[in-house]
């Protein structure tokens, strides 16, 4: 009988064990954004935990908590760059309908995948409440647009196209001046080989398709590009085969692949390298104090340019927030994009994170240095989508066209690539 | 009753563990295959019914077939090294070296860290740089005068090298198994052998190999399963570069970055079938052996 009721009372505690893990899950979601002394909780997904991002985010949460003493801010920062950890996670959250209060995405077609499934609000009313579109370039709302309707609020604008060089060994290899063109920047990268310095440095595969988009604008010019995008484009025309080839070209120059773009810019940094062709995040990177960046001078141990063939387009793309369906705390999400839209949250963020503000109307004395040609670009250049960066392209697409530059860099196939592309254009264009 | 009394009990006991690996691990198989064969191909569609379509269609696609050649050349490698040199480490062992204690510890200690861990070493380790920027093992050989490598960025033989750090942890698990096999081996056998006249080498050959044989299988198997579902290890060194890419990588961007469920559950379906290749063969052996014994 003993036995018996031993059997007995540890299958009936395994089963209650079993029950238990069901109801963990449950528990620990609804734990997060749980009242603390009374005061809401907003909970806020980002990517920020960075150098700089982070203190930005900072900045922007001591202006919502003083314009909002009911709400607390709550950071549910995932690290990892640009956003791939968190994006997976995000995708688990959306998936058992448990959003965060907002989330951080690349505004553009990377929302696109959230839009169709049904996950995010219209933000529309927000933007005729806050009268955004004055505020805002019209080009920028008709990127961002899909249908009439706006999904996400941008909160910065960083440019993916810029040129970065070492003065110094440009001057050695005989290079008097940024190079203007695609041509003229082939040019240089053989002058900067015959010197034994590398041409041109790189990271990981990433950032060989940053290059292709900064080549693809440099050789087709803006409005070819952008028109790339549109349901039916052509990526078997000649024009952009052109254009792989130039890539193609380029990318015998470059240097050993390093771990990810930082490493890559360093390279340029110490003088290893002579170019390097990334976001605007790199000057952060270059001038920060050494904690989160090299204490580079900035003209003297890097400089920067339009990237080639490109001058007169801002190749841009922007972190923006959004508004999930089902959200917790709706009025508090609503609260913090205004926050993010506002020019008083925006020029806290991003002097810190080192971007410009999305706003026309920004405190242009706050920009300095690198910041303060971005600022004046902004206002007066054309404005092109990044493809790597989600503006221009959506996830699934994008996944694609990395997925046909990574097996170029393996086989080294131009018309592969150039195919590559045209499927993935087919496939996922919209 | 009295024949209940003798069955519930141990199923009682079982029950818990039984429906635990049918819904999560039976189940959840059930449920993959399942979405494998629909048209689910983003996660707003309700997926049609496709039969095997999906697991055709893959085989038209150039990374699928990188990825499973990686994979090839990944597991031989990987399996092979490790046994060789785990039965060496073992072969080694076995001679009575001093203190062998301490170096069973030693080499067993890598299988306490994660693949993980493992790989941000390494990929330290197997920095591309050379010459003047030469990190790592590169720097190590400019030193000592050996020739500089690509590593894992080499197009043809960097699957190889990826093997290399996996090699490094496992090998020592491999050894500890061949160590318990060559103990197994009981000496009035090796004597035997002696006095019919076989050199050492012999009693090495014809003796204790045909009865490791055993050993040698279970190690197969569980370094070939290891190897087929590597994701960790890769994603630690490389991250998810087309270059080192093999099949667990290419779900993960399937599923998470294409936002294609049925692919992801299409190659997750391979992973299985190709695991399965190995693991089935194992159970159909030793559930013969069982029933002879």
């Amino acid at each position: 009988m003993r036995r018996w009721l031993a059997t007995v009372s540890i299958s009936i505690v395994s089963v209650l064990g079993l029950v238990a893990c069901g109801g963990g899950g449950d528990g620990q979601a609804s734990q997060a954004p749980a009242a603390d002394g009374g005061k809401k909780q907003v909970e806020v997904f980002s990517w920020w935990t960075g150098p700089g991002e982070a203190d930005g985010l900072q900045a922007m949460k001591k202006i919502f908590e003083q314009q909002n003493p009911d709400y607390t801010f709550f950071d549910a920062a995932v690290a990892g760059g640009s956003g791939d950890k968190a994006k997976a996670l995000l995708a688990s959250k959306l998936q058992a309908d448990t959003p965060p209060d907002t989330f951080q995405g690349h505004a553009g077609a990377e929302l696109q995948g959230y839009i169709k499934a049904g996950d995010l609000e219209d933000l529309t009313f927000l933007y005729d409440e806050l009268k955004l579109k004055d505020v805002f370039p019209s080009q920028l709302i008709d990127q961002i647009s899909v249908d009439g309707k706006i999904y996400s609020v941008p909160v910065n604008i960083h440019r993916s196209n810029v040129l970065w060089y070492n003065p110094a060994v440009l001057k050695e290899a005989g290079v008097a001046a940024a190079p203007k063109t695609v041509e003229e920047f082939i040019a240089d990268l053989e002058k900067v080989k015959a010197t034994g310095k590398i041409p041109l440095s790189i990271g990981s595969e990433w950032t060989a398709t940053h290059l292709l988009e900064n080549v693809l604008l440099g050789t087709l010019g803006t409005d070819a590009y952008n028109a790339l995008f549109k349901p039916g484009a052509d990526w078997n025309s000649p024009q952009v085969t052109t254009a792989l080839q130039n890539f193609a070209k380029i990318m015998t120059y470059a240097g050993d692949p390093q771990d990810d773009w930082q490493p890559a810019a360093k390279q340029v940094a110490d003088g290893e390298a002579a170019f390097n062709i990334m976001g605007d995040w790199a000057y952060g990177y270059f001038h920060n104090p050494p904690e989160g960046g090299l204490g580079k001078t900035s003209k003297k141990d890097f400089d920067w340019a339009p990237a080639p063939g490109t001058e007169g387009t801002y190749l841009w793309l922007s972190d923006s927030f959004t508004l999930p369906k089902g959200a917790k705390n709706r009025d508090g999400a609503i609260a913090w994009l205004k926050v993010a839209a506002g020019k008083e949250g925006q020029d806290a963020f991003n002097p810190l994170k080192g971007s410009i503000p999305a706003r026309k109307d920004a405190d242009q004395s706050l920009y300095k240095d690198y910041l303060a040609d971005a600022l004046k670009d902004w206002s007066s250049n054309k404005l092109a989508g990044s493809i790597q960066h989600g503006v221009s392209v959506n996830q699934p697409w994008l996944a694609a066209i990395n997925e046909a530059v990574g097996l170029y860099i393996a086989g080294k196939d131009v018309k592969a690539l150039q195919q590559g592309l045209a499927d993935a254009a087919t496939s996922n264009a919209q | 009753m009295r024949r209940a009394r003798t069955w519930l009990p141990g199923l009682l006991l079982v029950t818990p563990s039984i429906i635990l690996i049918g819904v999560f691990v039976y189940g959840m198989l059930g449920w993959n295959v399942r979405l494998a064969m629909t048209d689910k191909h983003d996660e707003v569609s309700e997926g049609e019914f496709v039969g095997l379509q999906n697991f055709v269609d893959i085989w038209d696609q150039p990374r699928w077939h990188l990825s499973v050649n990686h994979a090839i050349v990944f597991t031989v490698v990987f399996v092979l090294g490790a046994l060789l040199l785990g039965w060496l480490l073992a072969f080694l062992m076995e001679k009575g070296i001093k203190g062998e204690g301490t170096f069973r510890a030693i080499y067993l200690f890598p299988m306490a860290i994660s693949f993980v861990a493992t790989g941000i070493v390494w990929r330290w380790l197997m920095n591309s740089g050379t010459e003047e920027r030469a990190v790592g093992l590169n720097r190590l050989f400019d030193w000592i005068g050996l020739p500089q490598w690509q590593w894992f960025r080499d197009p043809d033989w960097g699957m190889a090298a990826m093997a290399l750090p996996a090699i490094w942890q496992m090998s020592g698990y491999v050894m500890a198994l061949f160590l318990a096999g060559f103990r197994g081996v009981p000496e009035e056998l090796r004597e035997a052998a002696r006095v019919d006249g076989c050199n050492e080498w012999g009693v090495y050959r014809y003796v204790v190999l045909p009865l490791l044989r055993p050993v040698t299988l279970s190690a197969l198997i569980i370094l070939g399963h290891i190897s087929l579902k590597v994701f960790d290890l890769i994603v630690a060194v490389s991250g998810k570069q087309i270059i080192t890419d093999v099949p667990a990588v290419f779900m993960w961007v399937a599923v998470f970055d294409s936002h294609d469920p049925a692919k992801g559950a299409t190659i997750a379906s391979y992973i299985v079938v190709s695991v399965a290749i190995f693991v089935i063969p194992y159970l159909i052996w030793s559930v013969r052996k069982e029933r002879r014994s």
